[in-house]
């Protein structure tokens, strides 16, 4: 690996407050990265350390600008006098439900999160998603039955919960998400065909010859059939 | 935003883009990819293997990083722990939760085991959600289980384990169908048909993929169900120790609760491992794609309760994790973005290798074309890498491709003021997965009697390199297996006395080898990323500090 201790000796400094208190860390570092150099040992608030798994939510201002901010540890740049705090668990419901049971329609989500009605378009959960979805837009579909729109616009959610931390009205928007995705993929989404029938064959033992003669097939007919094999273009215009 | 002396290189990417749209790089040959695997492939290099010295595995080559570990010393004191009082006492108890762990519990319960579900840090805290570009299942009219299987065997060097192979793309189509039956949202064409893309090693276009985010969608898919279900859970509670009986079977296991040190005895008739991977152990020094808790603990546990190991030579290491900005460092790069159309060029703008042969042969050329061919490009912390051409996917599949199939990339690239769908990315190898691990049958069991492994920790049905799309498989092929083969087992099981004999056997073994004082406390648990000075501390001090207790510093 690429020796960094020249490079390190140019770095500026930047105040950072973890929890009010000072420390000066790197230029350039993670807020996670930047609690490491400060002698924290993460247990919570640490997961894929990549933006895929929301543990790190994290809440921030700046010294001279009161107004919240949030993001994940992980992948948010230090600022110099930053003020921050993580929020690795939040209280927040999930309601429990029979998928196969349960129809796609306003009334199942309205029965699980009756609390769904009482938003009153405050916006606060889309200025807090880390993600930059629009929340408040997606809750106003759920509201509406539109699930398929609430699953398109909540694809990216990483259910860090920051949404549901920050709703005055108690909302767990990351959770009637997923419960519409859910309830997409399970009832509404077409189904497909092509899968259908290939479980089908298998079942039917359609391929069990061809496979046993591969399994039982030596080294070097089995190189020659791989190198021989045709391959599909990734892609035709 | 790119230096303006990197900016440079990328006038000469986008200079030759125009004649490269029409350009196929050949395949590579069968003698010139083992030429260039032994050459320049992390695996090949002596230096960072040794023999291991004590366990069934004892004479086979193995990563230093990951035999330091497996040679380790146990974190408890058999003498001090009561097993007549158990905290639990289940059917089959899982440990790890990720898209192995949590279909497991699923399937397990439903074949009428009273399930128990242990992880380290939080459900679903596993390196099924970091999974970007898909899972393969040969369910398209063109292909099939016997071309998925030959792919899969030329892409894991012919070694893989033909059984599991079989296994593996054979319950591939019915994977995808109780995935979407549980609610997750495959990417589709209108009339439902999946709508499906090429990768590395594959030979048809053999990926279901729910825009880059796939693993993360199947995991949030699981994880609720898990909940839903009520499927007893304990989080922050990681496995140290498994528990034998009298009869050699493997019979529970203690868990620590990671915030109170506190520990938890679990007796269970059958203990299926599902713990990941090992890329925080930091193989070789490179950086990893790998989630926090990635540290190798159900290898070391399985192998010293007796299990059997495979194939622990070979780590995958991924062609293309992020080599800037220096915040996303070893960050993963989706295979998609080249599944899409994106070519590897260097620092001249020209190809040096097809973009969609196996991962281990686009390492090495990756590799090569930085440390021999010296055209890779240095960024201004010194780390080194080749461009990853992404602005073609758009010329080629139309505008708004990359927005629509990569979201999750223009975002963390978008975070640094680089928009990949005008500027190329930098990248160099990652260690990404584990491709080996505890030898398993195909319905999941080890060669010890009562336990069973499912996902990144078993080892067999990807020899020695996995293709793209094979992970977020196997995890299910074998955590559904698995599941379903440990609560049968636990209903015939017949348990004896619980005993930690193996662990004072295993202590033996180590003094016999005259190691017991040179290997740390195993399981590793987390890595030690925070810089903490402690030159300052007395001998006594820095002792009670690191073994004393099961901290885990």
């Amino acid at each position: 690996m690429a020796k960094k201790g020249k490079v390190a000796q140019q770095v500026r400094m930047v105040d950072i407050y973890i929890m009010g208190k000072r420390y000066q860390v790197p230029e350039g570092l993670t807020i996670m990265t930047a609690l490491e150099y400060c002698g924290y040992r993460l247990i919570r608030g640490c997961g894929c350390r990549a933006g895929f798994c929301g543990a790190c939510a994290t809440v921030y201002n700046l010294k001279n600008d009161p107004q919240l901010r949030y993001d994940l540890a992980c992948q948010k740049t230090v600022e110099p006098d930053m003020y921050l705090v993580q929020i690795p668990f939040f209280p927040s419901a999930k309601a429990l439900y029979n998928l196969e049971e349960l129809e796609p329609t306003t009334e199942s989500l309205l029965a699980l999160y009756p609390s769904l009605l009482t938003c009153f378009g405050c916006n606060t959960c889309t200025k807090t998603c880390p993600q930059e979805l629009e929340v408040m837009w997606f809750m106003s579909d759920a509201l509406r039955g539109d699930i398929r729109e609430v699953a398109n616009k909540s694809f990216d959610c990483v259910m860090c919960g920051l949404c549901a931390a920050r709703c005055p009205q108690g909302l767990v928007p990351y959770n009637i998400a997923l419960l519409c995705r859910r309830l997409y993929g399970r009832h509404l989404a077409p189904t497909s065909k092509h899968l259908e029938e290939r479980i089908t064959e298998i079942a039917a033992g359609k391929f069990d010859t061809e496979l046993d003669e591969l399994k039982k097939m030596g080294q070097d007919e089995l190189r020659r059939r791989y190198a021989e094999r045709d391959i599909e273009p990734a892609y035709t215009k | 935003m790119y230096p303006s002396y990197m900016e440079e290189s990328i006038r000469k990417v986008e200079a030759t883009r125009e004649r490269r749209l029409k350009e196929t790089f050949p395949r590579i040959t069968d003698k010139e990819k083992t030429a260039l695997l032994t050459e320049f492939h992390p695996d090949f290099i002596k230096e960072g293997m040794r023999n291991l010295l004590v366990g069934p595995n004892q004479g086979q080559p193995t990563p230093n990083e990951v035999a330091d570990l497996l040679e380790g010393n146990n974190r408890i004191d058999p003498g001090k722990i009561n097993l007549s009082n158990p905290d639990y006492d289940v059917d089959v108890l899982i440990i790890g939760c990720g898209g192995g762990g949590a279909s497991a519990a699923l399937l397990a319960q439903e074949n009428g085991a009273n399930v128990l579900l242990v992880t380290k840090l939080r459900l679903g805290d596993a390196n099924t959600v970091g999974a970007q570009a898909g899972t393969q299942a040969a369910d398209r009219p063109n292909d099939s289980p016997a071309i998925h299987y030959l792919d899969t065997m030329g892409g894991g060097r012919f070694s893989n384990i033909p059984e599991l192979v079989e296994a593996l793309v054979k319950d591939a189509p019915s994977v995808i169908k109780w995935l979407e039956e549980l609610g997750v949202n495959w990417d589709k064409d209108p009339d439902g048909s999946m709508h499906e893309l090429s990768g590395g090693g594959a030979s048809r276009l053999r990926l279901h993929s729910a825009r880059d985010y796939t693993g993360l969608e199947e995991m949030r898919v699981l994880r609720d169900e898990v909940r839903n279900r009520c499927i007893d859970y304990l989080e922050f509670s990681p496995a140290i120790e498994l528990i034998m009986d009298d009869k050699g079977q493997v019979a529970g296991a203690i868990l620590v609760n990671l915030e109170t040190n506190e520990l938890i005895l679990v007796k269970a008739k059958a203990v299926i491992m599902a713990t990941g991977g090992a890329g925080r152990l930091h193989i070789q020094g490179f950086p990893t794609t790998n989630h926090y808790g990635a540290t190798a603990d159900g290898l070391v546990l399985a192998y010293r309760a007796g299990a059997e190991l495979i194939f622990m030579d070979t780590m995958q290491y991924h062609p293309t994790g992020a080599a800037y900005p220096v915040q996303i460092l070893g960050q993963l790069v989706t295979e998609k973005v080249r599944t899409l159309g994106a070519q590897l060029v260097n620092s001249e703008g020209e190809q040096f290798i097809m973009p969609l042969e196996p991962r281990d042969v686009v390492a090495s050329a990756n590799i090569r074309e930085c440390k021999e061919q010296l055209k890779g490009i240095t960024t201004p912390t010194e780390e080194v890498g080749v461009w990853l051409d992404s602005p073609m996917i758009d010329l080629l599949r139309g505008e708004g491709t990359i927005a629509r199939e990569l979201p999750a990339m223009v975002r963390q690239f978008g975070r640094y003021n680089i928009n990949i769908a005008k500027e190329p990315m930098l990248v160099y190898p990652t260690l990404h997965y584990q491709n080996g691990g505890i030898k398993i049958d195909p319905q999941g069991a080890t060669t010890v009697p009562g336990l069973f492994a499912a996902g990144e920790c078993m080892g067999g049905v990807h020899g020695r390199n996995r293709l793209i799309g094979n992970s977020t498989l196997d995890i299910f092929v074998f955590g559904r297996r698995s599941g379903k083969a440990a609560a049968q087992y636990a209903k015939e099981a017949k348990p004896g006395m619980l005993t930690l004999d193996h662990v004072r056997k295993w202590q033996a073994e180590l003094k016999k080898a005259g190691i017991s004082e040179s290997r740390p406390a195993t399981p590793l648990l987390l890595p030690n990323y925070a810089r903490q000075p402690y030159d300052y501390l007395t001998d006594y001090a820095r002792k009670t500090l690191s073994s004393g207790q099961i901290k885990v510093a």
